[in-house]
Order: C-alpha cells, then structure tokens, then sequence
C-alpha cells in the first residue's frame, strides 16, 4: 500500500516533516520557514552540569515535538499525537493510520537509522521521519532531511521509533487529523503569534541560561574552558557547539538563516518593512555565528589555542547575543 | 565532502545577490566535516583507553563495547533492562565471567554481536 504522498527535502527535520504533512492534507501555503517561524522553532538553551556525549548540552531549537503542535495549533488543525507502551501496538496504530489514509510523522532515535552513515549514528532521539506506505515487510519512509525516499524493515523501524535514552520516542507518531482549508488570515495571525512566542523565548524566560541571555552566559563560560578543562577538551567541547549549530537540520547558523528566510515570507503575508529589515538582522547573526564555528574549528583543529583564541571566541558569542537581542527587541516593537 | 555529502545533500538558506533567501544544495562544510571528525576521533580514543583497561584486566569487556556503542550505563541499561547497579558490578571482570548466557544475550543483542565476541572483545564491524 501506497499512499498519495510527496517527498519534499528540507533543512531541518520536524520543520520537514510539519511541511509535508500539511501540503498533503492541502495547506498549499505553507513553507519550511513558515513552519518554523509560526511554530516559534527558534530557540537556545545551554545547560550547564548536565552532559551529552560527554561534551556541553546546547540546543538551538525548541523541544521536539512542539514546531507541529504550533504550526497546527496556529492554522486551526487538529492534532493526533500518540506513545506507546507496546511495541506490538505502536506498530498496529501505525498499520491501521496507513489504511486509513494518513501518512504518519514519526519521532525516531538515530543511532539504529539504517539509512545513516555510521558517522551520524549518535543515540540522538529526536529526529523525525514520515511514513507514507508499507509493501510486504518494507515501510515506506520519507526523511526530510534526504533527497529521495527510502524504506526500512519492520524490525528496523520497531528499532528506532523505540530507540532509548534522553528523550526517548517511546514509539511516538503523529499527523494532522483532518484536512482543513487555511485561510490567508489564519497565516497572518500564525506568524504574529509565532513571532511574540519567540521573543518571549528569545527575551524573557526569567532564566539566565536561554534565549539570549544564554548565548551571553555560554561566552562568558567558555573564558574559562581553557583554564578549566585543557586546550583538548574545551576545543571538543567547542567542536560540539559546532555541531549542534551547522549539522543536519539547522540549514546553517544555528537556524537564524531560516529565521532570516521566515521573516521575508512573512513581509508577503504582512507587508511592514521592519520584517525585511530584521530579516537582514538575521542574516548577518547568521553570518557571525559561521565565523564563530571557524574561530572554534581552529581551536579544535589545534590550529590555534592560546587564551586570546577563547577570549575572541567568547567575543563572538556576545556580539551574537547583542545583535539577536536587537533583532528579536524590534519585532517585539512592530505595530501589526 | 561530509560523509552524509556521500549518501545526499542537504537543503541550506542563504541570500542571494539581491538579499532575497532561497535554498541551495550542499555537499557540508569543512567547518563542520572537522567538527565531526574531532568528536570520532575523541571515540576513538576513549574506545582504546577503554580496550587497554580491559586487557589489563581492569574491566570487563562490557565496558569496550559500551564506549564503542557511545554509551553510557544509563542508555545501556534503558536498552538492556538490566538495572545501572547491575551493570556497574557486570563492568567487573570476574562478576562477567560469571555470567549466564542469557544475560550475555541481552547484552549481545544490543551491541550487534554473538555471545562469544562479546567475551573476547571480538568486535563486528559491519
């Protein structure tokens, strides 16, 4: 069994995924950027004491899961979103969603993807993939993050839906319940409350560690991670904020291209020329945080490593901070 | 080239000459590809510090395979079900030799090898 489905490739996975699944049920507007920006996927968070892959954990995204769950809240689109207990089960919920129509996103570890290269196979939960058809034993799979589509064994799929550790899926699936059509409206007011969700995030979190106050925070830590760690393991360290910022799903900078890329579609829908302003606000937050992986890509290449290379590193990071806190300070100021 | 650059490109934004965002393929970035490499090359290490431990007799061979898969007892034990105190004492040399083989089974499966390679530390690569 088939389903009428199309593959679309995209930058980051549930952005992906929420895409897809929208443009199948008829929501023709909707873009990648669009869903990340009325999903409010932008986000950063640094979690000092607590360690992933023995390096820092940081993340440039909001929890997974919450990019649909906004984008479909926003348009007005009911929701099914299911864990399971039994892997028996998981797998009939998903057989029997197959029958009835719906092709089905899938939250999944990494670490058992069989399509994978072995280089990106680390025990990270919460990538997302979309299942569209099932023929003999093979499930159709359509991953957001790859060119074309491709297929896994039952066991192959049991394996990774119930992949385990930090933010386990527990079998999780979801799809838009019903097709409803979007009205241009229901875009606009979207992306207004997609903007102000993030810059709640981005601003006010009465936190220090998130939003730009964490990328602040970060740049003073990593003063210290010479002294405090050695050049060899800060520089592993900073290979890991590397990663989270430029590998698979962020489409670059840290997901602030994106971001640049949402506010310009966004000016079509809401026509304030603040929007293409901030946009390039963006850009160039993308552009130096690229320059801050090179800074880091040298301390962690043992290219450079004296105190000065932390300190411009850290320099970096709070120029970051000033500017992101600008950008998201004016699109709190827009009078819509 | 990235080795995800080997098997697809990725979907990146970035401006064109007029400012306007669009999306373009890429085969990765050397920034990065290195990135990458630092963290398997810190693997690497810590699989061989932990192979040495374990032909020194310092640990079990639990302990090999368990930083060979990236793991730590948490994940392991979510994966086995076997409890973390459990597999603390398992990372002992002679509690493993101890060991049944329907214990060892659990831990087999979950690394990807027989019973056997898991005592000898005999590791498949493929």
């Amino acid at each position: 069994m088939k389903l009428n489905y199309e593959h679309l490739q995209a930058a980051h996975c549930e952005n992906g995924v929420t895409t897809s699944l929208l443009q199948n049920i008829g929501v023709h507007q909707i873009t990648e950027p669009l869903a990340f920006g009325i999903g409010s996927g932008i986000f950063f968070v640094y979690i000092p004491l607590i360690k992933i892959n023995n390096g820092p954990a940081i993340a440039f995204r909001s929890l997974p899961g919450l990019v649909f769950n906004r984008t479909c809240k926003a348009l007005d689109i009911p929701v099914v979103r299911k864990k399971f207990s039994s892997k028996e089960k998981a797998q009939s919920y998903l057989d029997d969603c197959l029958t009835a129509g719906h092709p089905v996103g899938c939250q999944v570890g990494v670490y058992y993807l069989p399509y994978f290269p072995k280089e990106y196979r680390f025990h990270f939960n919460a990538h997302n993939l979309i299942v569209y058809g099932k023929e003999g034993d093979n499930y159709l799979i359509s991953d957001p993050v790859m060119e074309t589509v491709t297929t896994m064994k039952s066991y192959e799929l049991e394996r990774v839906r119930f992949a385990k550790g930090a933010l386990a899926p527990k079998g999780q699936l979801y799809y838009p319940k019903e097709s409803r059509l979007v009205t241009d409206d229901q875009i606009r007011e979207g992306i207004k409350n997609g903007i102000k969700k993030s810059v709640y995030d981005m601003l006010h979190i009465p936190v220090p560690i998130t939003g730009v106050k964490g990328i602040r925070f970060i740049a003073k830590r990593i003063r210290n991670w010479r002294d405090k760690l050695g050049v060899k393991n800060a520089g592993l360290y900073l290979a890991q904020l590397v990663r989270m910022q430029e590998e698979i799903g962020t489409g670059g900078g840290g997901f602030r291209y994106i971001y640049g890329a949402f506010l310009q579609q966004a000016h079509a829908y809401l026509p304030k020329d603040e929007l293409l302003e901030i946009s390039n606000t963006f850009t160039q937050a993308g552009d130096l945080w690229r320059t801050a992986a090179i800074q880091a890509s040298g301390i962690y290449k043992g290219r450079i490593g004296n105190q000065e290379d932390f300190n411009l590193m850290s320099d970096y990071l709070l120029e970051i901070s000033e500017i992101e806190k600008q950008a998201f300070t004016a699109l709190s100021k827009i009078k819509w | 080239m990235s080795s995800l650059g080997k098997i697809t490109k990725e979907v990146c934004y970035a401006t064109d000459e007029s400012g306007k965002y669009t999306t373009e393929l890429s085969k990765g970035w050397d920034v990065k590809i290195t990135a990458l490499d630092a963290a398997w090359d810190e693997i690497a290490d810590r699989v061989e510090q932990a192979k040495q431990k374990v032909l020194k007799g310092g640990a079990s061979p639990l302990l090999y395979f368990m930083e060979k898969a990236l793991m730590d007892t948490s994940i392991l034990a979510d994966y086995t079900g076997f409890w973390q105190w459990q597999i603390k004492r398992h990372l002992k040399p002679d509690v493993f030799k101890r060991l049944s083989d329907k214990k060892l089974q659990r831990y087999a499966e979950v690394f990807n090898v027989s019973v056997a390679d898991l005592k000898s530390m005999k590791f498949n690569e493929a």
